[in-house]
């Protein structure tokens, strides 16, 4: 313990020292640490945050599902459902390979255009289904590594107990594959939720969109900062959280006599 | 051949793409009756088990159940395998689920019983075989043998006409095997028609009224235990035998 202190202090006392020696440490610090623009800009750059908490709790919450209808839809067996598979498979190739960021441009601006009256203009709309449509392709695949860890024994033992095959996959596959993926799955989590700064590109005026107008308005990057700690803020917990998951199914698993 | 046999297997064929493993089974249960199943791992003893269970699509043949041929076209293959429990070498528990939780789920979700009458019928076997103090815990918190005798009873518990035991001691440490036998020794004695494989000679002569030697994906030699163990009759069953004698283990 001792030493572990020692040790830490030795180390960001040097980084430290290292980094205020440095020849530009002035103007850094005038660019990037300017408290007093710091306080006054956060409740403004934090109600604009707010935006990006909603887009990415609902992209969530229709990603959680949509990967795993996909990652069932791919690993239904047989050559009936050759075609369901392929187009799962397309699916998640496609939306994996091209950038987010395009995704958001050609949905954003070329959904609206097509003028027709019952599709959303919204471009908040259109950056939120793009979101959903490339992390449902990143968590289906998630989904799908935990389907395939659990050994065909268990599904064997299901089905010998007179349960169907969805039986089978509903009580028996699915709760120990979405149990073993749960802290990748909150990665990906993570990662929807920086790239909600990504719907910026459509003038809609979020956290970083904001920052950016802030910082060109006055030549000073402490508005990033102040956009990074709510970033931050935000996936720490999730991440925290991650583990108590994690930690609370193994203590289940090992105790003795644990009533759930 | 009757059909008041509880199981009857004609000519029964299953490859795993070149290779095959059963090649033309003949075989038959009268109710009540147990019989094992010997031979060299590999013969074809647990795909014979597998394929009896609907786990393995059979390529030929037929299997007969209570006077219905269960590898028809369109047969309902979970309503088949209700009436038939069956037991693996490694257990294969839920281990997401607690005790009760793994024996209440057929129960539940292929016989639609209600919780209540589900986990009265399991806190009933529990209790029979002495595990009712482990109905809360989890598979992982319990020996092999504790964990074998749970997947018994999880078979059990859809009070099945026909249990199938798929070398239920081989993945145990040597001195947890006999609580399992003792097990299965309370259920041929109540009646339980049971096919079993199994490398326990010693346990095969005691509790079988029919031993069958398997061999090169047939049934090579059968008789009763007197007979396969004390007078073979084919020089590949004796020379099977010779080899658990030598181990010290018949």
């Amino acid at each position: 313990m001792l030493i572990a202190v020692a040790s830490t202090l030795a180390f960001f006392g040097t980084l430290g020292f290292l980094v205020t020696r440095a020849p530009g440490w002035e103007r850094f610090k005038e660019y990037f640490l300017d408290w007093d623009r710091y306080r006054e800009s956060f409740p403004e750059i934090a109600d604009a945050f707010l935006l990006n908490v909603k887009i990415f709790l609902v992209a969530e919450a229709i990603v959680l599902f949509a990967a795993l209808g996909l990652a069932v839809l791919r690993s239904l067996p047989g050559p009936v459902f050759f075609p369901i598979r392929a187009l799962a498979i397309v699916y998640a190739d496609f939306f994996r390979g091209v950038p987010a960021i395009l995704i958001i441009l050609m949905l954003g601006v070329g959904m609206p255009s097509l003028g027709v009256d019952w599709v959303p203009i919204d471009p908040v709309f259109w950056a939120t289904v793009a979101l959903v449509l490339v992390y449902t392709a990143y968590v289906s695949e998630v989904y799908r590594a935990g389907i395939e860890s659990v050994h065909p024994s268990q599904d064997a033992a299901a089905r010998s107990l007179g349960l169907t095959r969805f039986q089978s996959l509903r009580f028996v596959v699915l709760p120990q594959a979405v149990r073993r993926v749960i802290p990748p799955l909150l990665n990906d989590f993570i990662g929807l939720q920086k790239d909600t700064a990504l719907v910026g590109v459509l003038g809609v005026v979020e956290a970083l969109r904001l920052t950016q107008i802030n910082e060109a308005a006055s030549f000073n990057g402490t508005y990033y900062l102040v956009a990074a700690t709510l970033f931050v803020a935000i996936t720490i917990p999730l991440a925290r959280f991650t583990d108590w998951l994690v930690a609370r199914d193994r203590r289940r698993r090992l105790a003795t006599g644990s009533p759930l | 051949m009757t059909e008041a046999a509880a199981l009857r297997i004609e000519g029964l064929h299953k490859a795993f793409g070149k290779l095959e493993v059963l090649r033309g089974i003949d075989l038959e249960l009268a109710e009540h009756e147990v019989v094992c199943l010997i031979g060299a791992s590999g013969s074809g003893k647990s795909t014979l088990l597998r394929c009896v269970n609907l786990l393995e699509p059979v390529d030929a043949g037929r299997i007969v159940l209570h006077g219905d041929e269960i590898t028809g076209r369109d047969v309902d293959v979970n309503r088949v395998r209700r009436g038939i429990g069956i037991v693996f070498q490694a257990f294969n528990l839920f281990p997401h689920m607690s005790v009760l939780g793994n024996v209440t789920l057929g129960p539940r979700k292929a016989l639609g019983l209600s919780k209540q009458e589900a986990q009265s019928r399991a806190e009933l076997l529990l209790g029979r075989f002495g595990l009712i103090d482990k109905r809360d815990e989890y598979p992982d918190r319990l020996s092999g043998g504790q964990q074998q005798r749970v997947a018994i009873v999880r078979a059990l518990a859809l009070q099945p006409r026909l249990l199938l035991l798929d070398e239920v001691t081989s993945a145990l440490d040597p001195e947890l095997v006999a609580e399992v036998l003792e097990v299965i020794r309370e259920l041929a004695a109540e009646g339980m028609t049971m096919l079993i494989a199994t490398h326990e000679m010693a346990f095969a002569r005691d509790v079988a009224r029919r031993v069958c030697f398997l061999d090169g994906g047939v049934v090579l030699e059968q008789g009763t235990p007197q007979e396969i163990f004390g007078s073979p009759k084919e020089p590949r069953t004796k020379r099977f035998l010779e080899r658990f004698v030598e181990a010290g283990r018949l």
